[in-house]
């Protein structure tokens, strides 16, 4: 049914229809509306025989899953930054095991400095740990992923990242479509487990492998992750088949025919890219835009094929790999190798701040005029930066940085940014 | 498009008079957005919460910079937060206080706004007189429907109901009402929220 609901509030009843049986988790924001949620709809009794732990970290949360799912429980849990770093050892084990654990990341920065806003730190920090990565763009989009993650999941026996933007998905509220339960049960089998840990019939799973085998064990964890290639946009057919609505998939390509200026992005940001794209377009300007639905594992051929014959790419990400610039943009790279195409990486959103179209068609603009530096950091307050740089440059002892910006700039909470 | 931009404090309810905004503009069938865009996360601190309603799919996620409708809940950020950054000529203005424009000292600044634009509600008032406390979030939202036209008062009313059931729906859906009324009964150029305060 159609309402007017939060996207938190949206994605734990996706989780709910999905029927798990357990979930675990500790309560960080911007991911606690969707676990308190939760946890009140199991104590409800909404949940069928579902388990709710309210465990003592992000570590015991995930830890706890990895035992749940591995006795064959179709399992659940939710973080965001700090928390899904604090967890990080665990996440590797998950995959490493083939656990088919679904998780949302509420996207947001990592610190220090601490910052609750959102950026894609946190998931890309964690890209190469062996989980699927899918990127929501709309609260909608959110919510179904859900039910394409576990089907996804437990199809691969991979662990499955659902990444959504912390406040900006998380906390909208929009109007979204949920569908009930014989609808859910009809598009997600019950988890029938590759491998169960049964005390009446013994085994092992978790052994140390040496360097005999090590590899091999890998190669085969990267064939496996590469399968998904092929089910992703399988089950996101699937989805629309029966639901109706596009949602999911490897990539979506928009306005891309004749595009000679193509933008790359994940997430929500693509809603305003795609504003952005109709404006240019009235200015006459060929531009399109690309949204990259699943990130792990990364659709390079596909991208390939579709931006082969365009003349720019201009990839913005919400996150930055300090000491060399993009992580999306290396991979598009990648991806293009050989092809006489121009990658920009657009630096974008760090920390909550708003982006606009505004600057964005300003971007775009300079980069179709060979302005943009490399890499390229958006409404990049210049003034502040040099300012920063000069006191620096006179005083050894400067202070620490984050103080001496929130200075420079105004409290937090009394701008529009 | 109508884009809103709601100003309050951590605990006053902004996020809440977003939200209760965007299920009022879907009520109405049309299509809405809200989202907050907090500060500190705790009470007290400045918040921000945005609203977009419009005939077709929202897409764009970015902030409000430039609102059509602005709603200060918390006139105590008048002169700390840069509230009316980017509000267009033409655009309206609701402020709870029961302080004139000119005491708020601000009447000189909207000066050049057209006068039935601009609205003081006394809306913490009105929250006590219905609410037994000072919430002034849905007062300011018959208020909003009162000025704006955007949306009608049986809409506001529904959100609030369908948020709220029961007596408390009820309690808040009468607050909008007298927030409504405030500013029916106030008419352009009288932008005090003085008069209604001593009445109730």
């Amino acid at each position: 049914m159609r309402a007017q609901i939060e996207g938190s509030q949206a994605v734990a009843e996706a989780v709910v229809l999905c029927r798990p049986e357990v979930i675990a988790a500790y309560p960080i924001s911007p991911q606690t509306h969707i676990v308190e949620r939760l946890s009140r709809m199991v104590k409800g009794g909404e949940v069928g025989r579902c388990q709710y732990l309210n465990v003592e970290s992000e570590f015991g949360a995930l830890s706890v899953l990895i035992g749940a799912s591995a006795a064959g429980a179709r399992t659940y849990t939710a973080t965001t930054s700090q928390g899904l770093l604090f967890m990080a050892e665990a996440v590797y084990n998950a995959a490493g095991l083939g656990l088919p654990i679904v998780m949302t990341i509420a996207n947001r920065a990592v610190g220090a400095p601490i910052n609750i806003w959102n950026d894609h730190s946190d998931s890309m920090a964690l890209r190469d740990a062996g989980w699927i990565q899918l990127y929501a763009e709309t609260c909608q989009e959110a919510a179904d992923l859900h039910l394409q993650a576990f089907r996804l999941a437990e199809e691969l026996s991979c662990p499955v990242m659902v990444c959504m933007d912390g406040y900006i998905l998380t906390h909208a509220y929009e109007p979204i479509d949920l569908p009930d339960q014989s609808e859910v049960d009809s598009f997600l089998p019950p988890f029938s487990p590759v491998q169960v840990l049964d005390p009446s019939d013994p085994i092992s799973i978790g052994a140390m492998v040496g360097p005999e085998a090590f590899t091999e064990v890998k190669y085969l964890a990267h064939r496996q992750h590469l399968r998904a290639l092929t089910l992703v946009p399988d089950i996101a057919d699937s989805f629309e088949q029966q639901f109706h609505r596009e949602s999911g998939g490897l990539y979506r390509a928009y306005r891309m025919t004749d595009a000679d200026t193509v933008i790359i992005a994940l997430g929500s940001v693509i809603g305003t890219i795609k504003d952005t794209v109709d404006e240019l377009r009235d200015e006459g300007i060929a531009i399109g835009c690309l949204k990259v639905g699943c990130y792990r594992p990364f659709p390079a051929m596909q991208l390939r094929a579709v931006l082969e014959s365009v003349t720019r790419v201009i990839v913005v990400e919400k996150d930055l790999a300090v000491g060399i610039g993009g992580i999306v943009s290396a991979d598009v790279r990648m991806a293009l190798n050989g092809l006489p195409i121009p990658v920009h990486t657009v630096i974008a959103g760090l920390g909550g701040r708003s982006i606009s179209a505004e600057s964005l068609k300003h971007m775009v603009r300079d980069a179709r005029a060979e302005r943009l530096s490399e890499p390229y950091f958006l409404d990049l307050n210049m003034r502040v930066v040099d300012e920063e740089l000069a006191r620096r440059q006179e005083e050894r002892q400067a202070g620490p940085l984050a103080e001496q910006l929130i200075r420079a700039v105004k409290a937090i909470g009394t701008k529009v940014v | 498009m109508v884009t809103v931009r709601i100003h309050g404090r951590g605990g006053q309810g902004v996020v809440t008079a977003a939200e209760l905004l965007s299920t009022a503009a879907f009520t109405a069938g049309k299509q809405a957005q809200a989202f907050p865009s907090f500060g500190s996360e705790r009470m007290g601190a400045p918040v921000m919460a945005f609203c977009r309603i419009d005939t077709r799919m929202i897409r764009t996620r970015e902030a409000v910079t430039h609102p059509d409708v602005l709603i200060v809940q918390d006139p105590t950020l008048l002169h700390q937060v840069e509230l009316f950054a980017g509000l267009s000529g033409e655009g309206y203005v609701l402020i709870n206080s029961t302080f004139s424009l000119d005491e708020l000292g601000i009447g000189e600044f909207l000066k050049s706004m057209p006068s039935d634009h601009v609205s003081v509600v006394p809306a913490s008032d009105i929250g006590i007189k219905h609410l037994r406390r000072p919430i002034a979030n849905t007062p300011m939202l018959g208020a909003f429907a009162a000025l704006t036209g955007v949306i009608d008062l049986a809409a506001v009313q529904s959100a609030m109901r369908q948020k709220f059931p029961g007596s408390l729906g009820e309690a808040n859906a009468a607050a909008a009402k007298d927030g409504y009324d405030h500013v029916v009964t106030h008419p352009a150029g009288e932008r005090s929220g003085k008069d209604h305060a001593r009445a109730n």
